[in-house]
């Protein structure tokens, strides 16, 4: 936890969890009724030895489902992911992966919006203005970032701009050892960013990766300018890139100052295309920088468990591997464990629920693993 | 335990990001390094100017003088490191911590690299073929048939990425300050200490502290960020690396050497002769370097040859690292050492190989948590046979039976090459061949360096490029 923010009561606490047991029953039954589930969670149910209908009490009873494995999502057919209830809704797919071979697929229909619409409620009007129009500097084709971003400006009466992006050929770039390709791909994105700050938009906010951040600033410092100047005052950002060390050094060096001197508001998020999105606590020089995510509870958890015994949550400020479980109506991941590992965090005020601290690479798959690609 | 900053252009910074770096066999923490991203770095490369600006306010003579001066403070002095205070003590002992390295080796390059710094002077002339240094300073000069000559420098900051495995290397970066530009390092990621302990010797020394930044850490990125900022770098690496940057005119890259002793025909019978020197290329600096003998190509008594140098190398067992006796270096790196001897495994059942040290005992000596490996001589009837041409970052030799005639066909790349013959007819062939980089003409170890001369190109020539100056009347 941030050692500004103040430890939840027990009272906020018990409420939020009493909340979420209560939505992780009714998600459940949602999902598991013949009327309204998924083909793929009614086949599932043929299968398990217990009934969700009359098993799943709480939150904790979720622990009865077999891990969620990731693979489950790659190739179709798409429907089988669509809920009976929602069949008549128009459905969008999303995709993750997919450098090589079948990449894994999430449908969604208002997830994202509603994801985004609340992420909304955590940003400060004073940086990210209403009506404002974004940049939104980041991975685009089918992937959700795009659209989220696009109904975050939209939500908030802006008009969102987007830059072409193909993560999956940058991965390609340093999976061959292109580097010089790769150098020259990301001055390809980061000359679209300029050429759309500098085209008159009244762009004052933008999603960008920390390392297409840090590029676009170093570009627009050497033309003599900087993010300041070309107007930009809020920013979001996301992934296990967004270290301490790389917000103090934006910050500190490249924006200029913290938000009262510079002008400009950072805020890290932590999230995938199957969770959606956890927003941070307050983060600055004065806790190091330290970046705590909260999940969306109840729609979403985090819970930080032991590497081995991952149906156990490890205690305040030990070392676990981030479990992540989505509880929407259009789509159910009962612990799915997330590639990164993190320190449990206590709950505090805004958020009464657990958090999790230095997101990093699970250091068991670190080497296997891309990151920070774009 | 130490704490060594990152040094931006002088300037120590202190990273929320830190790197432990642990004894290599109690595990006991060594060093903690400050560890910075690549966003630092690229920002930093633009203030690349201001470090040759401060190294061009100072003459060249001068600078070599400050060398000089370092070189003794790097072997003898005692500096501040980091929070620290350093003795030569402390550092060769920090050194055969964390590398594995026996005492007697880090002293061994301590000295290689102190002589390097102490005949600056001497080496600079040679690189840059007696051209006044002052020439460079001052952009051009005479070349004293009243001809201008001038010369521009390519950077103002030179990159390297430094290895882990030899600390011998680092002379070939230690030119670059008396060329007057600066220097942006990334130390390798278990070895901070050479060029940690050369930087504060060559600032306590006078050298202008802006001139250096030191960017140490594990992560690739550090690296990346060195070589695509940086418009000149040298790095060390494996093939891969090697492949990577061939034909790049940035990057200067050095990877395994593939060096070489041939013995020629009209020398071969006197084999016997030779054994010293064979053992000796193979063995010297435990045989980590590029510049170690890791073939040897004869036209007959291949099978004696090999036979004599397994009665030398193959008895010699592992130590701790301050025995004296000790000449082995420990693979820290887990499963790191067994990998190389699957791969050696893999070249033995080659029918045209032979392993000749078998029966002198087990050569892979696990020692959890490292691992060593003893000298292994290999006998190849042809160089066809794949362990013709290996490097290992041990004393390994095969030695190949091949016609004279096919010898220099057959080689391929070869850093140094020592020919041991006097048949002229070899010799202008030899001297003429592509494939070989350093060529020693007689009884001359591959490890044994001249300084005097180009390594693997010239970083006169890597740096500075011959251009035309027209100065009207």
């Amino acid at each position: 936890m941030n050692d500004t923010a103040q430890i939840a009561s027990e009272k906020e606490i018990a409420a939020a969890r009493a909340l979420l047991d209560a939505h992780a029953v009714e998600m459940v039954a949602w999902h598991f009724h013949e009327s309204t589930g998924c083909p793929f969670w009614l086949e599932k149910k043929s299968e398990m030895k217990f009934d969700p209908l009359q098993e799943i009490r709480s939150f904790d009873d979720l622990k009865k489902f077999d891990p969620f494995e990731d693979e489950w999502l790659r190739g179709g057919p798409v429907r089988r992911w669509v809920p009976k209830g929602l069949a008549d809704k128009p459905v969008y797919v999303f995709e993750t992966g997919g450098t090589t071979g079948i990449p894994k697929s999430r449908i969604a229909l208002d997830d994202f919006r509603t994801d985004y619409s609340l992420f909304s409620e955590t940003l400060p009007d004073k940086y990210f203005p209403r009506g404002a129009n974004w940049l939104m500097l980041g991975p685009s084709g089918p992937r959700r970032l795009r659209l989220a971003v696009e109904h975050l400006a939209q939500h908030r009466g802006g008009i969102s701009f987007c830059i072409d992006l193909d993560p999956r050929w940058v991965v390609k770039l340093i999976q061959k050892g292109w580097m010089e390709h790769l150098e020259e791909y990301k001055k390809h994105c980061i000359d679209q960013a300029i050429t759309i700050l500098s085209a008159g938009h009244d762009i004052r906010c933008m999603f960008g990766t920390p390392k297409l951040i840090e590029s676009l600033c170093l570009a627009l410092e050497e033309r003599g300018t900087s993010l300041a100047e070309q107007g930009v005052t809020g920013i979001f950002s996301g992934g296990t890139e967004f270290t301490p060390q790389w917000t103090r050094f934006c910050v500190e060096e490249l924006f200029g100052g913290p938000p009262e001197e510079s002008g400009i508001y950072m805020t890290p998020t932590y999230g995938n295309t199957l969770m959606g999105l956890a927003a941070s606590g307050p983060c600055h020089a004065a806790n190091n920088y330290k970046i705590t995510y909260y999940a969306p509870q109840p729609r979403a958890v985090i819970e930080v468990v032991d590497f081995d015994d991952t149906d156990r949550v490890v205690g305040y400020g030990q070392t676990g591997r981030a479990k992540l479980t989505t509880l929407t109506k259009e789509f159910f991941v009962p612990g799915f464990l997330e590639r990164d590992e993190g320190e449990r965090e206590q709950p505090y005020e805004k958020y009464p629920w657990d958090g999790i601290s230095e997101v990093r690479p699970f250091h068991r798959l670190a080497s296997a693993t891309t990151v920070g690609v774009y | 335990m130490i704490e060594l900053p990152a040094i931006r252009w002088g300037e120590p910074y202190r990273s929320l990001d830190v790197d432990e770096i642990v004894h290599f066999e109690t595990g006991e923490l060594v060093a903690r390094v400050h560890v910075v991203g690549a966003g630092i770095i690229r920002r930093d490369a633009h203030k690349a100017k201001r470090a040759r600006q401060a190294l061009l306010a100072m003459p060249p003579a001068e600078l070599i003088e400050k060398c000089k001066a370092a070189g003794e403070l790097f072997e003898n002095g005692t500096l501040s490191v980091g929070d620290s205070q350093q003795s030569p003590t402390d550092f060769i002992g920090q050194q055969s911590a964390t590398t594995g390295m026996p005492l007697s080796m880090c002293q061994a390059n301590m000295t290689k690299n102190a002589f390097v710094l102490k005949n600056m002077g001497q080496i600079l002339d040679c690189l840059t073929r007696g051209l006044n240094l002052d020439t460079l300073a001052r952009g051009y000069g005479e070349e004293g048939r009243g001809v201008t000559v001038s010369y521009q420098a390519q950077c103002d900051a030179l990159g390297a990425v430094l290895p882990n495995n030899s600390p011998g290397v680092h002379t070939l970066w230690l030119p670059v300050i008396a060329l007057q530009m600066g220097l942006v390092l990334k130390p390798g990621s278990s070895e901070p200490w050479t060029p940690y302990r050369i930087f504060a010797a060559m600032v306590e020394a006078g050298i202008p502290v802006e001139a250096f930044c030191l960017y140490p850490g594990a992560g690739a990125d550090i690296g990346g960020a060195i070589l695509v900022s940086c418009r000149r770098s040298m790095i060390f690496g494996g093939s891969q690396t090697v492949e990577q940057y061939a034909g790049n005119p940035k990057v200067q890259v050095h990877g395994p050497g593939f060096s070489k002793i041939l013995l020629g025909d009209d020398c071969v019978d006197d084999w016997q002769r030779y054994v010293g020197l064979m053992v000796d290329s193979v063995y010297r600096n435990g045989g980590r370097s590029c510049i170690n003998c890791g073939s040897i190509y004869a036209s007959r008594h291949t099978k004696e040859i090999a036979q004599a140098l397994a009665a030398k190398l193959g008895p010699i067992d592992v130590f701790p690292p301050d025995d004296p006796r000790a000449g082995l270096a420990a693979f820290t790196t887990e499963g790191a050492a067994a990998s190389i001897w699957d791969a050696l495994e893999r070249d033995i059942e080659d029918p045209q190989t032979t392993h000749i040290t078998a029966n002198y005992g087990e050569r892979l000596v696990e020692n959890p948590p490292v691992a060593y490996l003893r000298p292994v001589v290999l006998h190849c009837g042809s160089p066809t046979a794949p362990a013709a041409n290996r490097e290992y970052m041990f004393p390994a030799v095969s030695v190949v039976e091949c016609p004279q005639e096919k010898m220099l066909s057959a080689i391929g790349p070869t850093l140094v090459t020592t020919a041991i013959t006097a048949d002229e007819n070899f010799r202008r062939d030899l001297i003429a061949s592509r494939d070989i980089d350093r060529l020693n003409m007689g009884e001359i170890p591959t490890p044994q360096l001249d300084w005097l001369q180009p390594h693997e190109g010239n970083l006169f020539d890597f740096l500075y490029r011959s251009r035309a100056l027209q100065i009207a009347p």
